[in-house]
């Protein structure tokens, strides 16, 4: 089962320790951390949401370079397609 | 097994989906209530099958007819709304901004309303109160009147809290012919605002999913936004307003009826960030989900321009959008371009929109 | 207003960049089977018409990773009959509401009177417990293991509040042994694996090494954005090209290399492996599936009732199983459309969205004939 869904923590309950809210768009659902309080979660981490619970923190590192590497491929992609364009007109 | 090629059995179903609908269920399920497949065969197979006439047979969300020399536009819907109250309205708006846009969509000016009401005992009297006094409201921001009514109590246990019945009649004095089988390839497919506000404040005011938001539903009256549209693009073939199963089961009756293909951009829908973040968590397609204050509008190409400048001039319409085209090929089906640049069918609703986990 | 961590990886320029690169390394006259063993991938691979963008070279088989699909009818009518009980309160995700096991779906069992309610977290379910202390809430626990520990920490909860009107039954299932039954059949071609991300968030990446270093098929664990699959199929086709066989990780944002260990340990706490469990379409497979401790016995549905515990024989014209294997494609089952369509299920792969067969027969059916006529015109 696999829907699960990048969402922002808002706040970590007081009263209810392990819960926070977490808001996915705009649309903001209690989320039982407790999975991932190893690592420390606080107001402006990304988590990654399943039924109700956070399965792990989205590392922002990693996300940055995966996506500079597609980047960096469709840069290269753009290059080829223009060099391909180029050498055409000759 | 005989070797058929991929092509020969996904013509075999095409054929089968064409047959007229047979219903085998024996007990009504919650499907034969979200607007979708279930809904269709039930109108069809059991309604249509023991009604037949004429004005029935287009299944428009209204039927119009000749009177001496008025033409009307006569409907009813019922409303079921569970909460009774929630961000944005009642089921009092509902039932008189849903009706009231039943007529509004065939161009017709809606004049009166009727008003049943199914009452579980028990009630409290101050619910009702609250509901009345919004359907007034509503009645007076629509330009209608609420000229005839009922009321029957059940015992505690047979109705949830409140039902409310609206029929409506209006006078169509613009010339129009608005038709669900109007649409011709090269026309445009218009929605007068964001998509799926209803629903998922309706889902998420259940409380059972334990998602809050800010979402308000988007009820209100369509009457004066279609004039401007009708006024602005007199090639508009037709208009409906999109409630239970959403904008997609409104495209695909349309593709249905017309023998059309129904082409959308999945970039060009506007959908609010909270509907889409909502969605999301839950896996929802909100393309399938109600609104109550939106519709789909097809006007022939040329008109595109024109109709979403005199939307957009209201508040209401501000959000306008032309969210595909209608095309020649494949005729019944509708297709969605992907943001990403795919293709893929949106076809009828099958049951509710469920959430997903997966 | 952009959606983080969702919009930058449905990007179509980059899409088109990787599309040109799979098609680069694919080697002419060579096909690719490549399973995607994950429900949530069948459905994103539809949604977004990714087929579209790979080359006819490159096919994409649907395996069993939809824990819906792999239920049998059996353990849902058994559920039925639960919720059939005396003051009984069951709650599902949505997913399973259609599924038809012998006397018919949830749905139908609610349309006859049970007391069936949706929820989206097992969470839900507790607090539906607590909310009605004089009725008795069954949570049907479905999933692998994305979604096991949260079914595990929720029984966790309902032990440490003393809750004595909640319960689970537990159909929790485990991806390695499936993965195995499938790489033990003889008539699959399957090149190459697309691995299920969010499993792997709880498992980690290790428990896959055998697929390639034992059975040579490169596995590369992906995310589940268009852009994530297209450059796990990317990945794939490298390694095939280069002669690697590795296990690699696409989704490195969410998923760590060694899994969630809370997770593990949560899951270990309060469940066990049971000796076998049967999977739709695949028959018994050992070790398969998980069931509730004793010491959490109060929590275990199973031990609460005398489960009538029926077998259901699939329908005859089922071929949900070889759907399931990656035999078969969707539109090669011979009720496929026909007999078996999304209004009326034969089998669990036509009614969960996850399924391959709904997920062809909604999102990908017409696509995949006119892009093939267009191809060929």
């Amino acid at each position: 089962m696999c829907l699960g869904i990048p969402g922002e923590v808002v706040s970590l309950d007081a009263e209810r320790p392990g819960m926070a809210t977490v808001n996915v768009g705009g649309a903001r659902r209690q989320v039982n951390v407790m999975l991932i309080e190893d690592e420390g979660v606080g107001p402006g981490d990304w988590v990654l949401i399943h039924v109700g619970f956070a399965l792990a923190k989205i590392d922002e590192e990693e996300a940055r370079l995966t996506l500079s590497y597609l980047e960096e491929m469709g840069q290269t992609y753009r290059d080829e397609l223009r060099a391909l364009a180029e050498s055409r007109i000759d | 097994m005989t070797q058929r090629t991929e092509k020969e059995v996904l013509e075999r179903i095409e054929r089968i989906r064409r047959r007229p609908p047979k219903i085998t269920d024996e007990r009504i399920t919650l499907s034969h209530g979200s607007g979708g497949k279930a809904t269709h065969t039930l109108i069809e197979a059991l309604f249509l099958d023991a009604f037949r006439n004429p004005l029935l047979e287009p299944l428009e969300d209204q039927a119009v007819f000749t009177i001496g020399s008025a033409r009307l536009a006569f409907t009813t819907d019922t409303y079921v709304v569970s909460p009774l109250f929630f961000p944005g309205g009642d089921i009092g708006d509902l039932a008189v901004n849903g009706t009231v846009n039943d007529l509004a969509v065939s161009g017709a000016r809606p004049l009166h309303l009727s008003a049943g009401f199914v009452l579980e005992e028990g009630f409290p009297v101050a619910d009702l109160r609250r509901i009345v006094a919004s359907m007034a409201a509503a009645a007076e921001r629509a330009g209608v009147q609420i000229v005839t009514g009922d009321t029957k109590v059940v015992q505690r246990g047979k109705a949830d809290s409140c039902f409310i019945n609206t029929a409506g009649i209006g006078v169509l004095e613009r010339p129009v012919r608005l038709s669900v089988s109007a649409a011709r390839p090269g026309d445009a497919v218009i929605v007068s605002g964001p998509i799926g506000d209803h629903g998922i404040t309706i889902m998420l005011a259940r409380g059972e999913l334990g998602i809050e938001s800010d979402l308000r539903s988007d009820t209100a009256p369509l009457t004066e936004l279609v004039g401007l549209l009708l006024d602005a693009a007199p090639s508009t073939r037709f208009i409906r307003d999109a409630t239970r199963g959403g904008v997609a089961t409104i495209c695909n009756e349309l593709a249905e009826a017309s023998g059309v293909a129904v082409i959308l951009d999945e970039e060009a829908i506007p959908v609010r960030p909270e509907v889409r973040g909502a969605s999301e968590i839950l896996g929802i397609d909100p393309l399938y989900v109600a609104c109550e204050g939106r519709f789909v509008a097809v006007v022939g190409g040329d008109d595109t321009d024109a109709a979403l400048a005199a939307l957009r001039s209201h508040p209401e319409g501000a959000a306008a959008a032309l969210i595909g085209r209608i095309g020649d090929d494949p005729p019944g089906l509708v297709l969605v371009r992907t943001e990403f640049g795919g293709m893929r069918i949106v076809d009828m609703l099958v049951g509710d929109p469920l959430p997903r986990i997966c | 207003m952009p959606m983080r961590y969702v919009d930058e990886y449905r990007d179509r320029e980059k899409a088109q960049a990787l599309a040109a690169k799979i098609a680069t390394l694919c080697e002419p006259g060579r096909r690719y089977g490549l399973m995607e063993i994950c429900g949530g991938h069948t459905h994103t691979i539809y949604k977004h018409g990714i087929e579209d963008y790979l080359p006819e070279a490159v096919q994409l088989v649907h395996g069993p990773g939809c824990p819906v699909c792999v239920i049998p009818m059996g353990r849902v009518d058994d559920a039925i009959w639960i919720a059939e009980q005396e003051g009984v309160i069951l709650t599902s995700f949505g997913d399973l509401l259609r599924v038809p096991g012998g006397r018919g779906s949830f749905l139908d069992a609610k349309a006859r009177g049970s007391d069936i309610r949706m929820v989206y977290s097992p969470l839900d379910s507790l607090r539906i417990a607590r909310e009605n202390p004089d009725r008795r809430v069954v949570f049907m626990a479905i999933g692998f293991e994305t979604t096991t520990p949260s079914t595990a920490m929720t029984v966790l909860r309902a032990a440490a509040e003393g809750l004595d009107n909640f319960s689970v039954f537990c159909n929790h299932v485990t991806i390695i042994p499936a993965l195995q039954a499938i790489l033990a059949s003889p008539d699959i071609h399957i090149d190459g694996f697309i691995g299920p991300g969010h499993v792997s968030t709880v498992i980690g990446c290790e428990p896959y090494r055998f697929i390639a270093e034992e059975r040579g098929r490169p596995f590369v664990v992906a995310g589940f954005e268009p852009l994530d699959i297209l450059q796990s199929i990317q990945m794939l086709l490298l390694q095939l090209h280069e002669g690697r066989s590795e296990v690699e990780n696409q989704y490195t944002r969410v998923v760590p290399w060694e899994g969630n260990q809370r997770a593990l340990q949560a899951i270990d706490e309060v469940m066990e492996p049971r000796p076998t469990f049967e999977w739709r379409g695949l028959g018994w497979i050992p070790d398969s599936a998980m069931q509730v401790r004793e010491k959490y016995a109060r929590f275990d549905a199973e031990r609460i009732f005398t489960l009538p515990a029926n077998r259901v024989a699939d329908p005859p014209a089922c071929q949900c199983g070889e759907v399931l294997r990656g035999t078969i494609k969707p539109w090669e089952c011979r009720v496929f459309g026909t007999a078996c369509t999304p209004e009326t299920p034969i089998g669990t792969c036509m009614v969960s969205s996850e399924g391959a067969c709904a997920a062809y027969y909604n999102f990908g059916r017409f696509t995949r004939l006119r892009v093939r006529q267009a191809s060929s015109a």
